[in-house]
């Protein structure tokens, strides 16, 4: 890499991640001491909110489904070089898909509805990125802002839908009456009690194996097929990518399908998995968290779910701070992960700089080779 | 203010009631609140429930713990986690809360568990409702007549069935009392946003006032603070909602439509420390003083002994049956 603050790939990869988490852990204790709260009880509160127990854990990694998914959707598009701000919105639509299917779908029996449901979150997610995709490709308008755009349509669609049509007549909240037994996703619980481990009840269920699947998929797909090396040239080079008979509109439209659908996941863990309905603004926010996830993550699968994971603690362990130390209020949970975000998203260049110089100076031996010999070798097949 | 008074007699009586039983039962009391998504600060519904369980504790010494939410998940999480360390009864504010409280309510049989808003039907559960209609009748009822254009508006929140009950039970009593009457009707907005926009709640108002509304009615949250601040600034009358609002805009605000949320919370901590609470549905109307009007040293200037007459003969007659105002959330219809 001849970027000009090159430093090895371990430390880009983890140790650049590490110390953005650290400095924002160090900025929030700051602020939490100065509430008059002692920052290291925090601290212990929220690990062992978050991991101290089979319940925390679990809610640990029922947040991470969601960010894992919106994450990878948003990872996907990066590799082809688009900002798909988008996530939220066809997270949102996604959940529509599914209820359609469940809706719908009563007689069918369990092994064929619920395969179903997910593909009708698919699909819907999918659609609801491919215009935008479709915008940028043929017409050139930008997947920015046209994303964003489609984040409050499908507010509003889904809005109009949920008060007006799906609503069921007797209930006073705006969601869509309870989904078939046959069609609610299998809990952790019940899955491991099945093999005799008996675990506390919480949300978290089949979709964080999915969401694991997606993960090894993308990378798959991404790194090991012959599309995903056209995405990841577009995503360099659009125009050589086109020299190389790559069409460029066709990867754009492909990935943002694919992006949506990923980011549908979420649709497929909160709808079919926790809530077993549609309800408003079910995605919560998700959607944008999975850009700081991506951001955090590199945009690599396995970057995605050590970040998710991540936020996961950050949320769990977030509410059970906020309720054991009532001078901590949700406010003050968001202000934390904000800081997170900051760091570790926005401001990881802060410690690209004095890594790339001490590494300089550490192995600067190392690095005084030339970096290309000065006659070209024989041509060798690409890695 | 006569609701308030009615209610501390009420109130009164239950704490001499209380004396005679044993405090033992006092010493052990736990109350919890789970706060809906728009948080203990909203100005409106959730602050409701926090104001009245200070005043709980003010008079009983007994506190109480409460939890802000931040997605649907956690609704469950709360409510079980309050359980789960004793807490008793658990107080759930809004609708949105019923599907966990039925669950909730479920695993904790000897929990007592109370919501706002919404019905479950569980041995354990007492479920709190309002005529939100009622209400707003009345000063559906004093609007039209403190009219002078024959045009008054509603600036609603979020579009859900809940607001539609008050645009409703409001327009009725606008036509229940000048059945020429014009109605101008908005909602801010379609998401949980349409609860804390006052700059849009105050240009839908103002838009109202161009058509030729002189009163605007707004059932929107934090939102409606805007809609009452551009019906001051333009010299026209706003009204206000769940809480007594006239005070914000003293002279300007001519009532405000009262869901007494805080005395609901109040009388549910207090007869469970004294070993009254009872499970099953409670609905209160104008007939049980949980909705109603507000009567101040703000507004007394606005409310002519004509128009407070008109009220009171429109209370009574909608306690004793004579008017019956149709609840939009009975059929999803809206017969004006």
């Amino acid at each position: 890499m001849s970027a000009p603050f090159a430093i090895p790939r371990w430390a880009d990869l983890v140790l650049v991640p590490v110390l953005s988490v650290v400095t924002a852990f160090i900025v929030a204790a700051l602020v939490v001491l100065a509430i008059g709260v002692d920052p290291w009880a925090a601290t212990v509160s929220m690990v062992q909110g978050s991991l101290g127990s089979a319940e925390g854990i679990g809610f640990t990694l029922y947040y991470a489904t969601d960010f894992i998914f919106t994450g990878l959707a948003v990872a996907l598009a990066f590799q082809a070089g688009l900002f798909n701000i988008g996530a939220e919105g066809q997270a949102y639509m996604g959940g529509l898909g599914a209820a359609l299917v469940c809706l719908h779908g009563t007689a069918l029996p369990s092994w064929l509805l619920i395969p179903l449901g997910i593909v009708g979150a698919a699909v819907f997610g999918g659609v609801w990125a491919y215009v935008p995709g479709l915008l940028q490709a043929k017409r050139g308008s930008h997947i920015v802002i046209t994303t964003i755009m489609f984040n409050w349509l499908a507010t509003t669609l889904m809005a109009y839908l949920l008060v007006n049509t799906l609503r069921e007549p007797t209930s006073m909240q705006p969601g869509s009456s309870r989904f078939v037994e046959g069609a609610a996703l299998p809990t952790m619980r019940a899955m491991l009690g099945a093999v005799g481990i008996s675990t506390a009840e919480t949300p978290l269920n089949v979709a964080f194996l999915l969401a694991l699947a997606c993960a090894a998929l993308v990378w798959v797909f991404v790194w090991r097929t012959r599309t995903g090396y056209e995405i990841r040239t577009v995503g360099r080079n659009p125009v050589a990518a086109l020299y190389g008979g790559i069409a460029p509109s066709r990867i754009i439209v492909l990935t943002m399908a694919l992006s949506g659908a990923l980011a549908a996941g979420v649709a497929v863990n909160e709808i079919m998995g926790v809530q077993h309905r549609l309800l408003l603004e079910f995605t919560a926010g998700y959607g944008f968290v999975g850009i700081a996830v991506a951001l955090m993550g590199r945009a690599h699968p396995v970057g995605v779910v050590l970040a998710s994971i991540l936020f996961g603690i950050l949320y769990q362990g977030g509410a059970e701070l906020a309720f054991d130390q009532p001078k901590i209020t949700r406010d003050m949970i968001v202000v934390i992960q904000g800081l997170v975000v900051l760091f570790a998203g926005a401001l990881e260049g802060l410690f690209r700089r004095p890594l790339a110089l001490a590494f300089a100076g550490f192995g600067a031996s190392r690095r005084d080779r030339p970096a290309k010999p000065a006659t070209l070798p024989a041509p060798e097949p690409s890695e | 203010m006569t609701v308030r008074t009615g209610l501390q007699i009420l109130f009164l009586g239950a704490g001499l009631a209380a004396l005679s039983t044993g405090p033992s039962l006092a010493a052990d009391l736990k109350p919890a609140i789970v706060y809906d998504i728009g948080g203990k600060f909203d100005k409106s519904f959730n602050e409701g429930v926090l104001h009245g369980a200070e005043r709980f504790k003010q008079e009983t010494g007994t506190d109480f713990r409460d939890f802000e939410i931040t997605n649907d998940a956690q609704r469950e999480q709360a409510l079980r986690r309050f359980a789960k360390d004793g807490f008793s009864p658990i107080l759930a504010v809004g609708f949105s809360q019923a599907d966990a409280v039925e669950k909730v309510a479920g695993e904790f049989p000897n929990t007592k568990f109370t919501i706002i808003d919404s019905v479950v039907n569980k041995p354990n559960v007492q479920s709190v409702v309002f005529k939100e209609q009622e209400g707003s009748f009345v000063v559906g009822l004093l609007a039209a007549k403190a009219s002078k254009t024959g045009k008054v508006g509603f600036v609603g929140g979020m579009d859900i069935p809940l607001i539609r009950r008050f645009a409703c039970g409001y327009v009725q009593g606008v036509k229940y009392a000048d059945p020429k009457a014009e109605v101008f009707q908005n909602m801010t907005g379609t998401t949980g946003d349409a609860w804390k926009d006052p700059v849009k709640g105050g240009e839908l108002a103002k838009s109202q006032m161009d058509r030729g509304a002189d009163v605007v009615y707004h059932a929107a949250g934090a939102t409606g603070v805007g809609v009452l601040r551009a019906a001051a600034d333009a010299g026209k009358l706003g009204i206000g909602v769940d809480s007594d609002q006239n005070g914000l805009f003293p002279g300007k605000v001519l009532t405000s439509m009262l869901k007494r949320v805080d005395n609901a919370t109040f009388r549910t901590f207090k007869d469970a420390k004294d070993g009254a609470w009872k499970p099953g549905v409670e609905t209160l109307g104008l007939k049980e003083e949980g909705v109603g009007f507000a009567e101040d040293q703000f507004n007394k200037a606005l409310i002519t002994p004509d128009m407070k007459s008109a009220a009171s003969s429109a209370e009574a007659d909608i306690i004793a049956g004579k008017i019956e105002v149709h609840d939009y959330m009975a059929d999803s219809k809206c017969p004006m």
